[in-house]
């Protein structure tokens, strides 16, 4: 072009956005932070109205903190003797939690790693597909397939007295985390770049050594995030365990044996606790012990994930 | 099924539901007698109170609509305390109660309402213990049964009460028992283990029925349950209530002459005399038709010569 027709940008005016889009623009820019916020809002205040409700039992002098946390006798509607222990439902809670990473975790990253690394095409499509529907059955029918056809299988398979109990729970429950830890711990494979893989491969790895070498390391926060997914799926589920762990308050002596756990507890005692009693009171207290439990897990988590990205 | 979160545990019927939309149903008020609808001749009688009760107090409803079609009675259920609490402050014509009425109610009720209580026997629940059909025992002691069930106790296994059961290689009791908040498990706390606390690690189920099912299905396990859920699978137990005097079955005869142990009776109770609607409602209730609908749904029926008397 010749200098001529050249315009000096400098000498126009400025485009200017219309009013109304600056002011929209800005809008909407608070409304999703808003969004963002809120999440923290929420957590917030439902931590408060928990605790509201559970506090004044706190300050009451026959209530005893240690008792709450470390005596094993549940006693809330005792005619003699209230006792309000909740050893033996954490413990419940933890057992079959335990139990049930123990299954799932490696189940779980097992299939995250065929679904990312080795099968492909028709393969993965329908395993993802498969692994979703499994995520959207309702934990109230698998609580179901506990209560009748597991707890029958174990019976017969192991020689338990009671079919509903740790083993069934923790079954029932690996099978809920799985499609949690599967779809996360693909997405974190999948977000491993092509090049560590390519590298891998120009070294002359074979397609196994790539997987422990490189990929679990490089995916390792994502893979953790999985894993704790599937922790607090597995701690706050309620109804499927209610179903199938036996509900029965003591320190388990093996998987064979019935427990209840905290939730179980929630669900089964508060349609029946007048409000505002101390009962109604104690099982808040126990929701906010189970919201203390998994922040802690998670807050475990956030340091573990932070001690390795340190490294 | 479990009924596990059931906060208020109403069982409306649709049509008495259906009768209640209007508002003029809520604000037509009359104590004692029902409350009657703005439309001519339907009278509402309110109903509440026992979880034993409220299936049977159900199908009451829905037979005497058969035989009073301008008589709508709505039932729900929230426990025996919950009903009589209803009663007290007058906000209930009929309160179902398992439990005998407590003085302190009846003065309470008294106070607010210038009324007494009036209670009537409709009828009685036996608690039966139930074991497997395999199980040999079949008669047990109200002391074994707390040194079984209550805490302190220290029976674990069948062999301890001299019961070998066959096919069986490990005999830990396994017991079963319901959750704390039932009325079954506060009556059979109350009559059975003279009011000690059950023992940890019993498996605590949500309803009658299960504990049968459970049992039917466990050799080494005992419960506790309504003598109207047996099933072929379980059988159930004589109970002696003190050494030495004779082990009772849990049967009709044995729950009308008052010798077995773990029966109560199931009572109404309204605030003064019943009037109205009300009286015919009970009086139906005592007749043999509301009898024989006590007896279908697995309780004991008044026998004739009792019903007069509240």
């Amino acid at each position: 072009m010749s200098p001529e027709h050249a315009t000096d940008p400098s000498s126009l005016p400025r485009p200017q956005r219309a009013r109304w889009a600056v002011l929209g623009e800005r809008a909407i820019e608070a409304l999703i932070r808003l969004c963002g916020v809120s999440a923290i809002v929420f957590v917030a205040a439902i931590f408060f109205f928990v605790l509201r409700e559970a506090a004044p039992i706190l300050v009451r002098d026959e209530f005893s903190l240690t008792e709450f946390l470390f005596s094993t006798e549940w006693y809330p509607t005792s005619a003699n003797n209230i006792r309000y222990g909740t050893l033996a439902l954490t413990v419940g809670t933890l057992s079959v939690t335990a139990l049930a990473m123990a299954i799932a975790v490696p189940f779980g990253l097992g299939a995250a790693i065929y679904i990312s690394e080795f099968c492909s095409g028709r393969v993965r499509e329908t395993l993802k597909v498969v692994i979703e529907l499994l995520s959207a059955i309702p934990s109230v029918v698998w609580g179901f397939v506990g209560l009748t056809v597991m707890s029958k299988l174990i019976v017969q398979l192991t020689g338990a007295p009671v079919g509903v109990n740790i083993l069934n729970g923790g079954i029932i429950l690996a099978l809920m985390s799985v499609p949690v830890i599967v779809s996360i711990g693909e997405d974190a494979l999948k977000a491993v770049p092509d090049s560590y893989r390519e590298a891998g491969l120009a070294l002359g790895a074979t397609r196994w050594q790539i997987v422990y070498r490189v990929l679990l390391p490089a995916a390792r926060n994502g893979l953790l995030a999985a894993v704790l997914l599937g922790v607090g799926r597995a701690v706050g589920e309620t109804m499927a365990v209610l179903m199938a762990t036996g509900h029965a308050v003591h320190i388990p002596g093996g998987i064979l044996d019935s427990v209840r756990t905290l939730t179980a507890n929630i669900a089964a005692e508060l349609g029946e606790a007048p409000a505002g009693s101390d009962h109604y009171r104690v099982l808040f207290l126990t929701g906010t012990l189970l919201f203390l439990i998994t922040f802690l897990v998670n807050l475990t988590a956030d340091f573990v994930v932070r001690g390795i990205r340190r490294k | 099924m479990t009924r596990v979160f059931s906060p208020t545990r109403n069982r409306l019927r649709p049509r008495a539901l259906a009768a209640l939309l209007p508002l003029t149903a809520f604000l037509a008020c009359g104590d004692g007698g029902g409350r009657t609808n703005t439309k001519p001749a339907k009278t509402i009688i309110q109903n509440k109170g026992s979880d034993t009760m409220v299936n049977v107090a159900q199908v009451w409803a829905e037979e005497y609509g058969k035989v009073a079609p301008d008589v709508e009675i709505e039932v729900s259920g929230g426990g025996s305390g919950v009903g009589i609490a209803a009663l007290l402050k007058g906000a209930v014509d009929i309160a179902n109660a398992s439990r005998d009425l407590k003085p302190s109610e009846a003065e309470q009720a008294e106070k607010n309402t210038g009324k007494k209580p009036v209670g009537f026997n409709v009828g009685y629940d036996a608690l039966a213990v139930y074991i497997h059909k395999d199980n040999p025992l079949s008669e047990i002691t109200l002391e074994q049964l707390t040194a079984l069930y209550a805490e302190g106790g220290k029976t674990t296994r069948w062999s301890e009460l001299g019961v070998k059961i066959p096919g069986v290689t490990d005999d830990t009791i396994v017991r079963v028992s319901r959750q704390s908040s039932s009325g079954t498990y506060e009556f059979f706390r109350e009559h059975a283990l003279g009011n000690k606390d059950f023992r940890m690690g019993s498996r605590d189920l949500n309803g009658s029925k299960e504990v049968v099912e459970l049992v039917g299905s466990t050799p080494t396990a005992i419960g506790y349950s309504g003598m109207g859920y047996a099933t072929a699978a379980v059988k159930m137990v004589k109970v002696t209530s003190k050494p030495g005097s004779p082990a009772i079955a849990p049967t009709v005869a044995a729950v009308h002459d008052k010798t077995y142990p773990l029966a109560r009776s199931l009572h109404l109770y309204t605030l003064g005399d019943p009037q109205g609607a009300v009286k015919g409602y009970i009086d139906w209730i005592l007749s043999d038709a509301g009898q024989k609908v006590v007896e279908d749904s697995g309780y004991v029926p008044v026998p004739a010569a009792d019903r007069a008397k509240p």
